[in-house]
Protein backbone atom coordinates (compact mmCIF):
# COMPACT_ATOMS: atom_id res chain seq x y z
CA UNK A 1 0.00 0.00 0.00
CA UNK A 2 2.73 2.26 1.07
CA UNK A 3 4.07 1.90 -2.53
CA UNK A 4 0.34 3.11 -4.06
CA UNK A 5 1.10 6.29 -2.02
CA UNK A 6 4.38 7.08 -3.36
CA UNK A 7 3.47 6.55 -6.67
CA UNK A 8 0.45 8.41 -6.29
CA UNK A 9 2.67 11.51 -4.84
CA UNK A 10 4.97 11.46 -7.28
CA UNK A 11 1.90 12.15 -10.20
CA UNK A 12 0.14 14.16 -8.29
CA UNK A 13 3.31 16.08 -8.08
CA UNK A 14 3.86 15.74 -11.47
CA UNK A 15 0.97 17.90 -12.45
CA UNK A 16 1.62 20.72 -10.39
CA UNK A 17 4.66 20.61 -12.51
CA UNK A 18 3.73 20.38 -15.72
CA UNK A 19 2.76 23.44 -17.54
CA UNK A 20 -0.13 20.92 -19.76
CA UNK A 21 -1.71 20.66 -15.97
CA UNK A 22 -1.77 24.11 -15.77
CA UNK A 23 -2.70 25.08 -19.09
CA UNK A 24 -5.62 21.85 -18.50
CA UNK A 25 -7.20 23.34 -15.47
CA UNK A 26 -6.95 27.14 -17.07
CA UNK A 27 -8.78 25.65 -20.37
CA UNK A 28 -11.33 23.80 -17.95
CA UNK A 29 -12.28 26.57 -15.50
CA UNK A 30 -12.86 28.90 -18.61
CA UNK A 31 -15.26 26.94 -20.22
CA UNK A 32 -16.93 26.18 -17.27
CA UNK A 33 -17.37 29.77 -16.80
CA UNK A 34 -18.52 30.25 -19.83
CA UNK A 35 -21.18 27.40 -19.42
CA UNK A 36 -22.02 28.69 -16.47
CA UNK A 37 -22.73 32.23 -17.22
CA UNK A 38 -24.61 31.38 -20.64
CA UNK A 39 -27.17 29.14 -18.02
CA UNK A 40 -27.01 31.88 -15.83
CA UNK A 41 -28.18 34.18 -18.01
CA UNK A 42 -30.73 32.06 -19.72
CA UNK A 43 -31.85 30.84 -16.33
CA UNK A 44 -32.27 34.70 -15.33
CA UNK A 45 -34.41 35.10 -18.62
CA UNK A 46 -37.12 31.95 -17.67
CA UNK A 47 -37.32 33.04 -13.86
CA UNK A 48 -38.87 36.02 -15.36
CA UNK A 49 -41.56 33.64 -16.46
CA UNK A 50 -41.53 31.09 -13.86
CA UNK A 51 -41.11 31.26 -10.25
CA UNK A 52 -38.06 28.91 -9.37
CA UNK A 53 -34.25 29.97 -9.08
CA UNK A 54 -31.57 28.10 -11.35
CA UNK A 55 -29.62 25.43 -9.00
CA UNK A 56 -26.16 23.96 -8.91
CA UNK A 57 -27.16 21.57 -11.71
CA UNK A 58 -26.49 24.62 -14.04
CA UNK A 59 -22.89 24.01 -13.41
CA UNK A 60 -22.76 20.06 -13.03
CA UNK A 61 -24.87 19.93 -16.50
CA UNK A 62 -21.99 21.08 -18.16
CA UNK A 63 -19.34 19.87 -16.16
CA UNK A 64 -20.49 16.42 -16.81
CA UNK A 65 -19.68 16.95 -20.88
CA UNK A 66 -16.52 18.30 -20.53
CA UNK A 67 -15.64 16.00 -18.21
CA UNK A 68 -16.50 12.91 -20.86
CA UNK A 69 -14.05 15.04 -23.38
CA UNK A 70 -11.16 16.35 -20.93
CA UNK A 71 -10.80 13.27 -18.86
CA UNK A 72 -9.24 10.74 -21.60
CA UNK A 73 -6.66 13.56 -22.78
CA UNK A 74 -6.11 14.06 -18.88
CA UNK A 75 -5.23 9.92 -18.56
CA UNK A 76 -3.84 9.21 -21.71
CA UNK A 77 -0.33 9.50 -20.49
CA UNK A 78 -0.15 8.31 -17.16
CA UNK A 79 1.32 4.70 -17.97
CA UNK A 80 1.55 5.02 -21.55
CA UNK A 81 3.74 7.64 -21.47
CA UNK A 82 6.54 5.71 -18.57
CA UNK A 83 6.75 3.35 -21.49
CA UNK A 84 7.28 5.66 -24.35
CA UNK A 85 10.06 7.22 -22.00
CA UNK A 86 11.72 3.79 -21.10
CA UNK A 87 10.88 4.52 -17.46
CA UNK A 88 8.27 1.53 -17.47
CA UNK A 89 11.75 -0.29 -16.98
CA UNK A 90 12.41 0.85 -14.30
CA UNK A 91 9.01 0.46 -12.57
CA UNK A 92 8.71 -2.57 -13.76
CA UNK A 93 11.95 -3.84 -11.58
CA UNK A 94 11.48 -2.06 -9.14
CA UNK A 95 10.35 -3.78 -5.93
CA UNK A 96 6.50 -2.65 -6.85
CA UNK A 97 3.81 -5.29 -7.72
CA UNK A 98 1.92 -4.57 -10.85
CA UNK A 99 -1.11 -3.75 -9.04
CA UNK A 100 0.21 -1.32 -7.11
CA UNK A 101 1.35 0.58 -9.96
CA UNK A 102 -1.92 0.65 -11.34
CA UNK A 103 -3.65 2.31 -8.12
CA UNK A 104 -0.60 4.77 -7.56
CA UNK A 105 -1.44 5.94 -11.32
CA UNK A 106 -4.98 5.96 -10.82
CA UNK A 107 -5.04 7.46 -7.23
CA UNK A 108 -2.59 10.26 -8.12
CA UNK A 109 -4.68 11.61 -11.22
CA UNK A 110 -7.55 11.10 -8.94
CA UNK A 111 -6.35 13.09 -6.31
CA UNK A 112 -5.35 16.20 -8.38
CA UNK A 113 -9.24 15.92 -10.34
CA UNK A 114 -10.40 16.31 -6.81
CA UNK A 115 -8.71 19.46 -6.31
CA UNK A 116 -10.06 20.69 -9.62
CA UNK A 117 -13.26 19.74 -8.39
CA UNK A 118 -12.55 21.50 -5.21
CA UNK A 119 -12.19 25.08 -7.67
CA UNK A 120 -15.12 24.57 -9.41
CA UNK A 121 -16.71 25.06 -5.91
CA UNK A 122 -16.77 28.52 -7.00
CA UNK A 123 -19.50 28.67 -9.28
CA UNK A 124 -21.77 26.97 -6.95
CA UNK A 125 -20.76 29.69 -4.61
CA UNK A 126 -21.33 32.44 -6.66
CA UNK A 127 -24.63 30.98 -7.66
CA UNK A 128 -24.97 30.86 -3.90
CA UNK A 129 -25.06 34.22 -3.27
CA UNK A 130 -26.89 34.82 -6.65
CA UNK A 131 -29.94 33.29 -5.78
CA UNK A 132 -32.58 33.98 -2.26
CA UNK A 133 -32.09 32.05 0.03
CA UNK A 134 -29.73 30.05 -1.14
CA UNK A 135 -29.17 26.78 -3.63
CA UNK A 136 -30.39 23.59 -2.05
CA UNK A 137 -26.54 21.84 -0.41
CA UNK A 138 -28.37 18.69 -0.70
CA UNK A 139 -27.88 18.39 -4.24
CA UNK A 140 -25.28 20.13 -4.50
CA UNK A 141 -23.46 17.38 -2.91
CA UNK A 142 -24.98 14.47 -4.34
CA UNK A 143 -24.12 16.30 -7.70
CA UNK A 144 -20.71 16.58 -6.25
CA UNK A 145 -20.34 13.00 -4.88
CA UNK A 146 -21.32 11.94 -8.51
CA UNK A 147 -18.99 13.87 -9.90
CA UNK A 148 -15.92 12.31 -7.67
CA UNK A 149 -17.78 8.81 -8.44
CA UNK A 150 -17.88 9.27 -12.31
CA UNK A 151 -14.65 10.85 -12.35
CA UNK A 152 -12.65 8.09 -10.38
CA UNK A 153 -14.38 5.87 -12.80
CA UNK A 154 -13.11 7.43 -15.88
CA UNK A 155 -9.48 7.68 -14.69
CA UNK A 156 -9.71 3.89 -13.98
CA UNK A 157 -10.77 3.51 -17.38
CA UNK A 158 -7.90 5.70 -18.69
CA UNK A 159 -5.35 4.55 -17.02
CA UNK A 160 -6.11 0.82 -17.79
CA UNK A 161 -6.29 1.88 -21.64
CA UNK A 162 -3.48 3.80 -21.14
CA UNK A 163 -1.60 0.51 -20.09
CA UNK A 164 -2.61 -1.21 -23.25
CA UNK A 165 -0.79 1.44 -25.71
CA UNK A 166 2.16 2.94 -25.46
CA UNK A 167 1.32 5.49 -27.88
CA UNK A 168 -0.63 8.26 -26.54
CA UNK A 169 -2.79 9.70 -29.40
CA UNK A 170 -4.17 5.93 -29.78
CA UNK A 171 -4.44 5.50 -25.60
CA UNK A 172 -6.78 8.99 -25.99
CA UNK A 173 -8.95 8.02 -28.74
CA UNK A 174 -9.53 4.20 -27.53
CA UNK A 175 -10.36 5.26 -23.66
CA UNK A 176 -12.96 7.98 -25.37
CA UNK A 177 -14.56 5.45 -27.31
CA UNK A 178 -15.02 3.53 -23.94
CA UNK A 179 -16.24 5.94 -22.10
CA UNK A 180 -18.65 6.83 -24.88
CA UNK A 181 -19.66 3.51 -25.47
CA UNK A 182 -20.56 3.09 -21.96
CA UNK A 183 -22.75 6.63 -21.93
CA UNK A 184 -24.57 5.41 -24.97
CA UNK A 185 -24.99 1.90 -24.48
CA UNK A 186 -28.80 1.95 -22.73
CA UNK A 187 -29.65 3.13 -26.29
CA UNK A 188 -29.20 -0.19 -27.68
CA UNK A 189 -30.59 -1.85 -24.29
CA UNK A 190 -33.77 -1.91 -26.31
CA UNK A 191 -32.46 -4.66 -28.87
CA UNK A 192 -31.64 -7.00 -26.66
CA UNK A 193 -33.72 -9.26 -24.61
CA UNK A 194 -33.77 -10.90 -21.28
CA UNK A 195 -30.54 -10.76 -19.37
CA UNK A 196 -28.94 -8.59 -22.16
CA UNK A 197 -31.24 -5.66 -22.22
CA UNK A 198 -30.68 -6.23 -18.25
CA UNK A 199 -27.11 -6.14 -18.63
CA UNK A 200 -26.86 -3.08 -20.84
CA UNK A 201 -29.47 -1.08 -18.80
CA UNK A 202 -26.71 -2.11 -15.91
CA UNK A 203 -23.97 -0.38 -17.73
CA UNK A 204 -25.64 2.67 -18.31
CA UNK A 205 -22.84 5.61 -17.57
CA UNK A 206 -25.28 8.71 -17.96
CA UNK A 207 -28.14 6.79 -16.14
CA UNK A 208 -26.42 5.84 -12.77
CA UNK A 209 -25.23 9.74 -12.85
CA UNK A 210 -28.31 10.88 -12.92
CA UNK A 211 -29.40 9.67 -9.85
CA UNK A 212 -26.91 11.90 -8.32
CA UNK A 213 -27.60 14.34 -10.56
CA UNK A 214 -30.95 14.49 -9.08
CA UNK A 215 -29.79 14.92 -5.87
CA UNK A 216 -30.66 10.89 -4.89
CA UNK A 217 -27.50 9.08 -3.71
CA UNK A 218 -28.68 5.35 -4.51
CA UNK A 219 -26.17 2.72 -3.16
CA UNK A 220 -26.60 0.84 -6.15
CA UNK A 221 -25.29 3.82 -8.08
CA UNK A 222 -22.36 3.92 -5.98
CA UNK A 223 -21.79 0.45 -6.21
CA UNK A 224 -21.58 0.61 -10.10
CA UNK A 225 -19.01 3.55 -10.07
CA UNK A 226 -16.99 1.77 -7.57
CA UNK A 227 -17.18 -1.68 -9.37
CA UNK A 228 -16.38 0.23 -12.52
CA UNK A 229 -13.15 1.81 -11.02
CA UNK A 230 -12.35 -1.44 -9.53
CA UNK A 231 -12.39 -3.90 -12.67
CA UNK A 232 -10.54 -0.88 -15.14
CA UNK A 233 -7.88 -0.86 -12.13
CA UNK A 234 -7.63 -4.72 -12.34
CA UNK A 235 -7.63 -5.00 -16.08
CA UNK A 236 -4.71 -2.88 -15.80
CA UNK A 237 -2.48 -4.28 -14.01
CA UNK A 238 -3.69 -7.50 -15.53
CA UNK A 239 -2.73 -5.39 -18.81
CA UNK A 240 1.22 -4.75 -17.61
CA UNK A 241 1.27 -8.55 -16.59
CA UNK A 242 0.75 -9.22 -19.79
CA UNK A 243 2.78 -6.75 -21.48
CA UNK A 244 5.68 -8.58 -19.05
CA UNK A 245 4.87 -12.10 -20.71
CA UNK A 246 5.20 -10.77 -24.20
CA UNK B 1 25.37 -14.90 -7.31
CA UNK B 2 23.84 -15.34 -10.87
CA UNK B 3 22.45 -18.72 -11.72
CA UNK B 4 21.20 -19.41 -15.23
CA UNK B 5 19.90 -22.81 -16.74
CA UNK B 6 18.36 -23.51 -20.10
CA UNK B 7 17.32 -20.06 -20.28
CA UNK B 8 15.08 -19.26 -23.36
CA UNK B 9 13.10 -16.57 -24.97
CA UNK B 10 10.76 -16.22 -27.08
CA UNK B 11 9.38 -13.08 -29.35
CA UNK B 12 6.70 -14.62 -30.73
CA UNK B 13 7.95 -16.57 -33.80
CA UNK B 14 11.41 -15.19 -32.80
CA UNK B 15 13.30 -16.58 -30.83
CA UNK B 16 15.81 -13.89 -28.45
CA UNK B 17 17.95 -16.41 -26.73
CA UNK B 18 18.71 -19.77 -27.02
CA UNK B 19 18.92 -22.72 -23.86
CA UNK B 20 21.48 -20.15 -22.02
CA UNK B 21 23.63 -21.15 -19.57
CA UNK B 22 25.69 -19.56 -17.42
CA UNK B 23 27.05 -18.75 -13.89
CA UNK B 24 28.52 -15.20 -11.92
CA UNK B 25 30.28 -15.89 -8.83
CA UNK B 26 29.84 -13.42 -5.75
CA UNK B 27 32.64 -10.34 -6.42
CA UNK B 28 32.58 -10.84 -9.46
CA UNK B 29 32.53 -8.67 -12.74
CA UNK B 30 30.79 -10.72 -15.68
CA UNK B 31 30.69 -9.28 -19.20
CA UNK B 32 28.31 -9.95 -20.95
CA UNK B 33 29.86 -9.60 -25.15
CA UNK B 34 27.73 -9.64 -28.35
CA UNK B 35 26.73 -7.91 -30.97
CA UNK B 36 23.11 -5.78 -31.26
CA UNK B 37 20.44 -8.45 -31.09
CA UNK B 38 23.04 -11.30 -29.65
CA UNK B 39 20.17 -11.12 -26.59
CA UNK B 40 21.87 -9.22 -23.87
CA UNK B 41 19.49 -7.11 -23.31
CA UNK B 42 16.37 -10.11 -23.39
CA UNK B 43 18.54 -11.58 -20.99
CA UNK B 44 19.32 -8.82 -18.88
CA UNK B 45 15.71 -8.08 -18.43
CA UNK B 46 15.15 -11.46 -17.34
CA UNK B 47 17.86 -11.13 -14.46
CA UNK B 48 16.29 -8.22 -13.55
CA UNK B 49 12.82 -9.35 -13.02
CA UNK B 50 11.29 -7.05 -15.71
CA UNK B 51 10.16 -9.88 -17.71
CA UNK B 52 9.60 -13.99 -17.37
CA UNK B 53 11.65 -16.41 -19.52
CA UNK B 54 9.81 -18.75 -21.76
CA UNK B 55 11.71 -21.70 -20.74
CA UNK B 56 14.93 -22.03 -18.09
CA UNK B 57 15.82 -21.37 -14.63
CA UNK B 58 17.33 -18.11 -13.36
CA UNK B 59 18.18 -17.25 -10.25
CA UNK B 60 19.75 -14.25 -8.46
CA UNK B 61 20.90 -14.14 -4.91
CA UNK B 62 19.48 -17.70 -4.50
CA UNK B 63 15.55 -16.26 -5.46
CA UNK B 64 13.81 -17.26 -8.92
CA UNK B 65 13.29 -14.48 -11.17
CA UNK B 66 9.73 -15.70 -11.71
CA UNK B 67 8.31 -17.28 -8.62
CA UNK B 68 10.23 -14.81 -6.15
CA UNK B 69 10.38 -12.17 -8.75
CA UNK B 70 9.75 -9.14 -5.61
CA UNK B 71 12.88 -10.51 -3.96
CA UNK B 72 14.80 -10.62 -6.80
CA UNK B 73 13.72 -7.01 -7.38
CA UNK B 74 14.78 -5.86 -4.11
CA UNK B 75 18.42 -7.12 -4.71
CA UNK B 76 19.34 -5.93 -7.83
CA UNK B 77 20.11 -2.75 -8.94
CA UNK B 78 19.40 -2.10 -12.57
CA UNK B 79 20.90 0.12 -15.47
CA UNK B 80 18.75 -0.52 -18.67
CA UNK B 81 20.15 0.70 -22.19
CA UNK B 82 18.19 3.78 -22.59
CA UNK B 83 18.73 4.95 -18.63
CA UNK B 84 14.88 6.10 -17.21
CA UNK B 85 15.01 8.97 -16.06
CA UNK B 86 12.20 11.59 -15.55
CA UNK B 87 13.79 14.87 -17.26
CA UNK B 88 10.97 16.99 -15.48
CA UNK B 89 12.19 16.08 -11.86
CA UNK B 90 15.51 17.56 -10.46
CA UNK B 91 18.50 14.70 -9.89
CA UNK B 92 17.71 14.46 -6.37
CA UNK B 93 13.86 14.42 -6.45
CA UNK B 94 14.64 11.58 -8.62
CA UNK B 95 16.46 9.36 -6.92
CA UNK B 96 14.26 10.39 -3.66
CA UNK B 97 11.57 8.88 -5.54
CA UNK B 98 13.32 5.45 -6.62
CA UNK B 99 14.55 5.45 -3.03
CA UNK B 100 10.81 5.54 -1.14
CA UNK B 101 10.20 3.16 -4.24
CA UNK B 102 12.64 0.67 -2.41
CA UNK B 103 11.96 1.93 1.24
CA UNK B 104 15.32 2.89 1.99
CA UNK B 105 15.52 4.26 4.96
CA UNK B 106 17.37 7.65 5.74
CA UNK B 107 16.86 8.03 2.55
CA UNK B 108 17.99 11.95 1.81
CA UNK B 109 21.15 10.73 2.90
CA UNK B 110 21.36 7.70 0.48
CA UNK B 111 20.86 9.87 -2.17
CA UNK B 112 23.29 12.18 -1.03
CA UNK B 113 25.88 9.04 -0.97
CA UNK B 114 25.24 7.94 -4.27
CA UNK B 115 25.71 10.82 -5.83
CA UNK B 116 29.07 11.61 -4.31
CA UNK B 117 29.84 8.34 -5.38
CA UNK B 118 29.21 8.90 -9.03
CA UNK B 119 30.27 12.78 -8.39
CA UNK B 120 26.97 14.37 -9.70
CA UNK B 121 26.22 16.12 -5.80
CA UNK B 122 26.87 19.39 -7.44
CA UNK B 123 24.25 18.55 -9.52
CA UNK B 124 21.51 17.66 -6.97
CA UNK B 125 19.70 20.39 -7.82
CA UNK B 126 19.23 20.77 -11.66
CA UNK B 127 16.60 19.33 -13.57
CA UNK B 128 17.25 15.99 -15.60
CA UNK B 129 16.35 17.71 -18.44
CA UNK B 130 19.39 19.92 -18.54
CA UNK B 131 22.17 16.85 -17.99
CA UNK B 132 24.35 15.86 -20.54
CA UNK B 133 24.85 12.28 -21.66
CA UNK B 134 26.90 11.38 -19.39
CA UNK B 135 25.91 12.84 -16.27
CA UNK B 136 22.47 10.83 -17.25
CA UNK B 137 24.19 7.72 -17.20
CA UNK B 138 25.73 8.62 -13.81
CA UNK B 139 22.56 9.22 -12.10
CA UNK B 140 21.02 5.61 -13.62
CA UNK B 141 24.32 4.43 -11.78
CA UNK B 142 23.52 6.32 -9.01
CA UNK B 143 20.05 5.10 -9.15
CA UNK B 144 21.05 1.28 -9.44
CA UNK B 145 23.28 2.28 -6.74
CA UNK B 146 20.91 3.36 -3.93
CA UNK B 147 19.42 0.46 -2.24
CA UNK B 148 23.48 -1.01 -2.37
CA UNK B 149 22.47 -4.16 -4.20
CA UNK B 150 24.27 -7.72 -3.94
CA UNK B 151 24.22 -7.83 -7.83
CA UNK B 152 24.74 -5.14 -10.43
CA UNK B 153 22.63 -5.06 -13.68
CA UNK B 154 24.23 -2.50 -16.41
CA UNK B 155 23.20 -2.89 -20.09
CA UNK B 156 25.57 -0.97 -21.84
CA UNK B 157 26.63 1.61 -19.61
CA UNK B 158 29.37 3.58 -21.70
CA UNK B 159 27.16 3.48 -24.95
CA UNK B 160 27.14 6.55 -26.67
CA UNK B 161 29.52 8.53 -23.88
CA UNK B 162 32.46 10.72 -25.26
CA UNK B 163 35.99 8.69 -24.46
CA UNK B 164 36.80 11.02 -21.44
CA UNK B 165 33.33 9.87 -19.55
CA UNK B 166 33.64 6.10 -20.73
CA UNK B 167 37.12 6.12 -18.99
CA UNK B 168 35.03 7.72 -15.85
CA UNK B 169 32.46 5.34 -15.84
CA UNK B 170 34.33 2.32 -16.39
CA UNK B 171 36.19 3.38 -13.38
CA UNK B 172 33.46 3.86 -11.38
CA UNK B 173 32.16 0.48 -12.21
CA UNK B 174 35.33 -1.64 -11.30
CA UNK B 175 34.94 0.46 -7.87
CA UNK B 176 31.89 -0.76 -7.39
CA UNK B 177 32.26 -4.41 -8.72
CA UNK B 178 35.17 -4.79 -6.17
CA UNK B 179 32.54 -5.13 -3.61
CA UNK B 180 29.96 -7.07 -6.00
CA UNK B 181 28.65 -9.05 -8.20
CA UNK B 182 28.35 -7.16 -11.79
CA UNK B 183 27.16 -8.53 -14.88
CA UNK B 184 27.81 -5.77 -17.81
CA UNK B 185 26.71 -6.08 -21.10
CA UNK B 186 28.90 -4.11 -24.02
CA UNK B 187 29.88 -4.86 -27.65
CA UNK B 188 33.36 -3.02 -27.14
CA UNK B 189 36.16 -6.17 -26.29
CA UNK B 190 38.29 -3.58 -24.71
CA UNK B 191 36.00 -2.64 -22.38
CA UNK B 192 35.32 -5.94 -21.32
CA UNK B 193 39.03 -6.49 -20.57
CA UNK B 194 39.18 -3.75 -18.94
CA UNK B 195 36.66 -4.63 -16.31
CA UNK B 196 35.44 -7.73 -16.36
CA UNK B 197 37.31 -10.59 -14.63
CA UNK B 198 35.46 -12.84 -16.93
CA UNK B 199 33.67 -12.42 -20.33
CA UNK B 200 30.77 -14.50 -21.76
CA UNK B 201 30.40 -14.03 -25.29
CA UNK B 202 26.94 -14.76 -27.09
CA UNK B 203 25.81 -14.53 -30.72
CA UNK B 204 22.15 -14.97 -32.02
CA UNK B 205 21.26 -16.15 -28.50
CA UNK B 206 23.32 -18.76 -27.51
CA UNK B 207 26.15 -18.11 -25.69
CA UNK B 208 29.82 -19.15 -27.99
CA UNK B 209 32.06 -18.76 -25.57
CA UNK B 210 33.26 -17.99 -22.04
CA UNK B 211 36.50 -17.49 -20.19
CA UNK B 212 38.63 -14.48 -18.78
CA UNK B 213 39.74 -11.76 -21.44
CA UNK B 214 43.06 -12.46 -21.69
CA UNK B 215 42.73 -16.06 -22.03
CA UNK B 216 39.82 -15.03 -25.08
CA UNK B 217 42.54 -12.56 -26.34
CA UNK B 218 45.68 -14.70 -26.93
CA UNK B 219 44.21 -18.05 -26.91
CA UNK B 220 40.77 -17.97 -28.87
CA UNK B 221 42.17 -17.59 -32.62
CA UNK B 222 45.62 -19.75 -31.94
CA UNK B 223 47.51 -16.76 -32.94
CA UNK B 224 49.10 -13.48 -31.76
CA UNK B 225 49.45 -10.80 -34.38
CA UNK B 226 51.85 -8.22 -34.19
CA UNK B 227 52.32 -5.00 -36.50
CA UNK B 228 55.93 -4.24 -37.80
CA UNK B 229 56.37 -0.70 -39.19
CA UNK B 230 59.85 0.22 -40.15
CA UNK B 231 61.37 3.44 -42.35
CA UNK B 232 61.03 3.17 -45.33
CA UNK B 233 59.61 0.79 -48.06
CA UNK B 234 61.25 -2.40 -46.49
CA UNK B 235 62.96 -4.08 -48.81
CA UNK B 236 63.53 -8.13 -47.62
CA UNK B 237 61.52 -7.43 -44.37
CA UNK B 238 58.43 -9.65 -45.11
CA UNK B 239 61.56 -12.50 -45.52
CA UNK B 240 63.66 -11.76 -43.02
CA UNK B 241 60.98 -11.72 -40.55
CA UNK B 242 59.41 -15.36 -42.22
CA UNK B 243 62.83 -16.55 -41.94
CA UNK B 244 62.52 -16.13 -37.57
CA UNK B 245 61.51 -19.76 -36.20
CA UNK B 246 58.06 -19.37 -34.58
CA UNK B 247 56.65 -17.13 -36.66
CA UNK B 248 53.43 -17.98 -38.88
CA UNK B 249 52.05 -16.16 -41.79
CA UNK B 250 53.47 -12.77 -42.58
CA UNK B 251 51.51 -10.19 -44.53
CA UNK B 252 51.99 -6.95 -45.97
CA UNK B 253 49.82 -4.18 -45.28
CA UNK B 254 51.80 -1.32 -46.78
CA UNK B 255 55.06 -0.77 -48.01
CA UNK B 256 57.50 -0.74 -44.88
CA UNK B 257 54.22 -2.40 -42.36
CA UNK B 258 53.81 -6.00 -42.31
CA UNK B 259 51.29 -8.20 -39.73
CA UNK B 260 53.29 -10.97 -38.30
CA UNK B 261 51.16 -13.86 -36.67
CA UNK B 262 52.81 -16.59 -34.40
CA UNK B 263 51.61 -18.96 -31.92
CA UNK B 264 50.40 -17.87 -28.36
CA UNK B 265 52.28 -18.02 -25.35
CA UNK B 266 55.44 -16.60 -26.60
CA UNK B 267 56.25 -12.77 -27.02
CA UNK B 268 57.99 -12.52 -30.27
CA UNK B 269 58.16 -8.94 -30.14
CA UNK B 270 61.65 -9.01 -28.60
CA UNK B 271 63.37 -11.63 -30.96
CA UNK B 272 61.69 -9.70 -33.58
CA UNK B 273 62.93 -6.25 -32.89
CA UNK B 274 66.43 -7.99 -32.62
CA UNK B 275 66.64 -9.28 -35.86
CA UNK B 276 64.68 -6.31 -37.44
CA UNK B 277 67.48 -3.91 -36.27
CA UNK B 278 70.12 -6.38 -36.96
CA UNK B 279 69.38 -6.23 -40.54
CA UNK B 280 69.69 -2.60 -40.68
CA UNK B 281 66.15 -1.18 -40.60
CA UNK B 282 64.82 1.49 -38.74
CA UNK B 283 62.15 0.18 -36.37
CA UNK B 284 59.46 2.58 -36.22
CA UNK B 285 56.77 0.32 -34.27
CA UNK B 286 56.15 -3.01 -32.97
CA UNK B 287 53.04 -3.95 -31.37
CA UNK B 288 50.53 -6.62 -30.70
CA UNK B 289 47.42 -6.13 -32.33
CA UNK B 290 44.73 -6.76 -30.05
CA UNK B 291 41.23 -8.75 -31.76
CA UNK B 292 38.24 -6.97 -32.51
CA UNK B 293 35.16 -8.37 -31.75
CA UNK B 294 34.41 -8.15 -34.71
CA UNK B 295 37.50 -10.62 -35.49
CA UNK B 296 36.58 -12.83 -33.12
CA UNK B 297 33.15 -13.36 -33.95
CA UNK B 298 34.48 -14.26 -37.33
CA UNK B 299 36.98 -16.83 -36.25
CA UNK B 300 34.44 -18.27 -34.05
CA UNK B 301 31.78 -18.77 -36.59
CA UNK B 302 34.19 -19.40 -38.89
CA UNK B 303 33.79 -23.16 -40.10
CA UNK B 304 30.54 -23.30 -38.13
CA UNK B 305 27.06 -23.62 -40.27
CA UNK B 306 24.85 -20.51 -39.65
CA UNK B 307 22.13 -21.21 -37.39
CA UNK B 308 18.70 -21.25 -38.19
CA UNK B 309 17.44 -18.31 -38.86
CA UNK B 310 17.11 -16.00 -36.01
CA UNK B 311 16.54 -12.17 -37.07
CA UNK B 312 19.54 -10.48 -35.74
CA UNK B 313 18.99 -7.68 -37.81
CA UNK B 314 16.46 -5.69 -35.18
CA UNK B 315 18.10 -4.34 -32.08
CA UNK B 316 17.28 -6.54 -28.46
CA UNK B 317 13.24 -6.25 -28.15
Amino acid sequence: MRNVWIIARREYKYFFISPVAYAFVFLFMLLLGVFFYLNLRGAIVQAAYQAYAPDVQIIIGPMVTLLLFVMPAFTMRTIAEEMRTGTMELLLTAPVKDWELVAGKWLGAFLFMLSLLVFTLIFPLILNFLVKPGIDQGLLMAGYLGLIMMVASMIAVGVFVSSIFSNQVVAFIVSLGVVLVLWFVSQFASTAAGLGNQLLNYLDFPGHFNNFYQGIINLSDVVYFLSLTALALLLGSVSIEIRRWR
Amino acid sequence: MIEVEGLTKDYGPRRAINNLTFKANPGEILGFLGPNGAGKTTTMRILSGYMPPTWGVAKVAGFDVVDQSLEVRKRVGYLPETVPLYPDMTVFEYLKYMADLRHIKNADERVDDVLDIVHMDERANGYISNLSKGMRQRIGLAQALLHEPEVLILDEPTIGLDPAQIREVRTLIREIGKHRTVLLSTHILSEAQQICDRVLIINKGEIVVEDTPERLQAGLTGVQRVSVKVQGDGDGLEKLIKGITGIGRVSTIQEGALEVESSPGKDMRPIIAKNVIKAGFDLLELKTIDLSLEDIFIELTRDEPEPPSTDDSEADA
